[in-house]
């Protein structure tokens, strides 16, 4: 398989601070790749960081071989990689059926546009049955649906995700799982941000556990339950 | 009575007028204020450009039609060069340093107009005849309107129908919506920035050109400091109208237009030196007692900015 998205010794600096340090990351096409860690870890960033939004300040971030250093976000997400962003984002005064609509924004092409429409629908019932209803009137849950949705819709080769199951009810995390799940099958690549450590590493092919700006860890499935190894990776400064 | 009814209509007829402009001129303030965050203090010079426009081309004989294109290509580019040279490289940077940047390109233009003027013309203004035949009124129902009016009122009610049809249905309205609320997941979406701001500045563009020609219809003698004062007292509405969103901006353009012209009509004509105290007096009464803004909802956050 050949890497999709390669990180290379990526550095980035709020002023003094370093954010993220060295960070190599691989993935490959169809692939679904944790990373994991405690809160200022450096694990937005990094997300950040490949979208465009921040600047790197040293290392390397490839589309397929090609930098996307310097790049608009808005050039980044047509090149194929959508981010679901922490807090969802959805535009709370706009309909569903528009949240969803913008997300095609992001596509290369408009050919089948309509039918991918159809099976994100599809793959998230409640973004159809509740097209017409402003956004801002759904549960958060709901809201984290449409978010992945509207992803989905500008059919992306990578889908970043940033902590989709931050605040969620456990159901509803359980819900945001399982579409992860599907999305999987249907052959999208995912880079996923997590606070839930387990699950995260039971659920990726490969999970990055990230602290202090650094990788500390690579993780496989079979690791999760191996939870001493990931706390003292977790606390180590 | 009959005489005074006429005179209050005749009052209410050219307020309407006035409203309709002040609307348009808040429209266009509006519509670049949710894509950028920027209250552009220099729309005013983008009008006056306009009305020059149109005083150049009655001195060199244009006709009317000729002289409106004119003013609507000068103005548009305009609008596209300081978006370009000013907007775009300071788009980053914080509100403050945007707003300090319209007030130079303000005071750049008015300056280059004035220096011109005096230079070429020797005197401080240019009159602007060819589209003067605009202030010409009609009799209608016993009431003297002038064409201005009628012309005002049709432009603004296109303008609006027109605009709302763009942000409600179309793609690119759409993403102008979205990228009004929260620009940096719009573009995240891939929803391109120049594309978004750029229309939004076009279309504004426009608006300053329609208004150019309203106004030079009423006042002909153009000045450096055409438009300035209109454009201070536009600007004071949208804020007394509530300017996050674009529709309740453009009421307050509408309102303080409207009572302008109102007052205007109801003071004597020795007593008009009272009209702006009048006028303020009323936006601080309003400020005080709706500080979101006459025409801003409750306190649902959930609200279309444009």
């Amino acid at each position: 398989m050949t890497a999709l998205l390669e990180l290379d010794e990526l550095e980035v600096r709020y002023g003094a601070v370093a954010a993220v340090r060295d960070v190599s990351i691989g993935v490959k096409e169809g692939e679904i790749v944790g990373l994991i860690g405690p809160n200022g870890a450096g694990k937005s960033t990094t997300l950040h960081a490949i979208m465009g939004l921040v600047p790197t300040k040293g290392g390397s971030i490839r589309l397929r071989g090609s930098t996307l250093a310097g790049k608009p976000p808005e050039s980044v997400a047509r090149l194929g990689i959508a981010l679901v962003p922490e807090g969802r984002r959805i535009f709370p005064q706009l309909t569903v059926d528009e949240n969803l609509r913008l997300g095609l924004a992001g596509r290369r092409s408009r050919s089948g546009a309509e039918e991918d429409i159809d099976a994100v629908q599809e793959l998230f019932p409640i973004v159809r049955e509740f097209r017409r209803r402003q956004a801002g009137v759904l549960s958060g849950g709901q809201q984290q649906q449409l978010a992945i949705a509207r992803a989905l819709v500008a059919k992306p080769d990578l889908l970043l995700l940033d902590e989709p199951s931050l605040g969620l009810a456990p159901k509803i995390v359980d819900v945001v799982f399982e579409a992860l799940a599907e999305i999987r099958r249907r052959g999208v690549t995912v880079l996923l941000v997590e606070q839930r450590a387990q699950r995260t590493v039971a659920f990726a092919d490969r999970t990055y556990l990230m602290s202090n700006g650094e990788i500390r860890l690579t993780l496989t499935p079979d690791d999760a339950g191996d939870t001493d190894r990931m706390v003292a990776a977790y606390f180590a400064s | 009575m009959t005489v005074i009814g006429a005179v209050d209509a005749q009052n209410l007829v050219d307020a309407l007028g006035l409203g309709a402009i002040y609307g348009l001129m808040a429209v266009g303030i509006g519509l670049v204020f949710g894509v950028l965050r920027l209250v552009n203090f220099a729309y005013g010079q983008l009008i006056m450009a306009g009305a020059f426009t149109l005083a150049y081309a009655s001195r060199a004989g244009w006709s009317t039609w000729q002289a409106i294109l004119a003013c609507f290509g000068v103005v548009i580019a305009l609008s596209l060069v300081m978006e370009v040279t000013v907007f775009r490289p300071l788009r980053t940077r914080s509100p403050a340093v945007m707003l300090v940047a319209t007030f130079a390109v303000s005071f750049l233009l008015q300056s280059i107009a004035l220096l011109v003027v005096l230079k070429v013309q020797g005197q401080v203004g240019i009159p602007a005849s060819t589209v003067a035949q605009l202030a010409q009124a009609v009799t209608i129902g016993g009431v003297d309107v002038r064409k201005v009016t009628i012309v005002a009122l049709v432009v603004a009610i296109v303008a609006l129908s027109g605009l709302a049809l763009l942000l409600g249905k179309t793609t690119v309205g759409l993403q102008m919506r979205a990228a009004a609320t929260d620009f940096t997941t719009a573009r995240l979406l891939g929803v391109s920035a120049n594309r978004v701001i750029t229309l939004a500045v076009l279309l504004a563009g426009v608006i300053a050109a329609a208004v150019a020609v309203l106004l030079t219809a009423s006042q002909s003698y153009v000045t450096s400091d055409f438009a300035l004062h209109d454009m201070i007292i536009v600007l004071v509405g949208v804020v007394v109208g509530g300017i996050d969103r674009l529709w309740t901006a453009t009421l307050g353009g509408f309102a303080i237009g409207f009572t302008r012209g109102v007052i205007n009509g109801a003071l004597p004509t020795d007593k008009s030196v009272y009209l702006p105290s009048a006028l303020f007096a009323l936006v601080i009464l309003v400020l005080i007692l709706r500080p979101a803004g006459l025409f801003a909802g409750g306190r649902s956050s959930v609200v279309d900015r444009v």
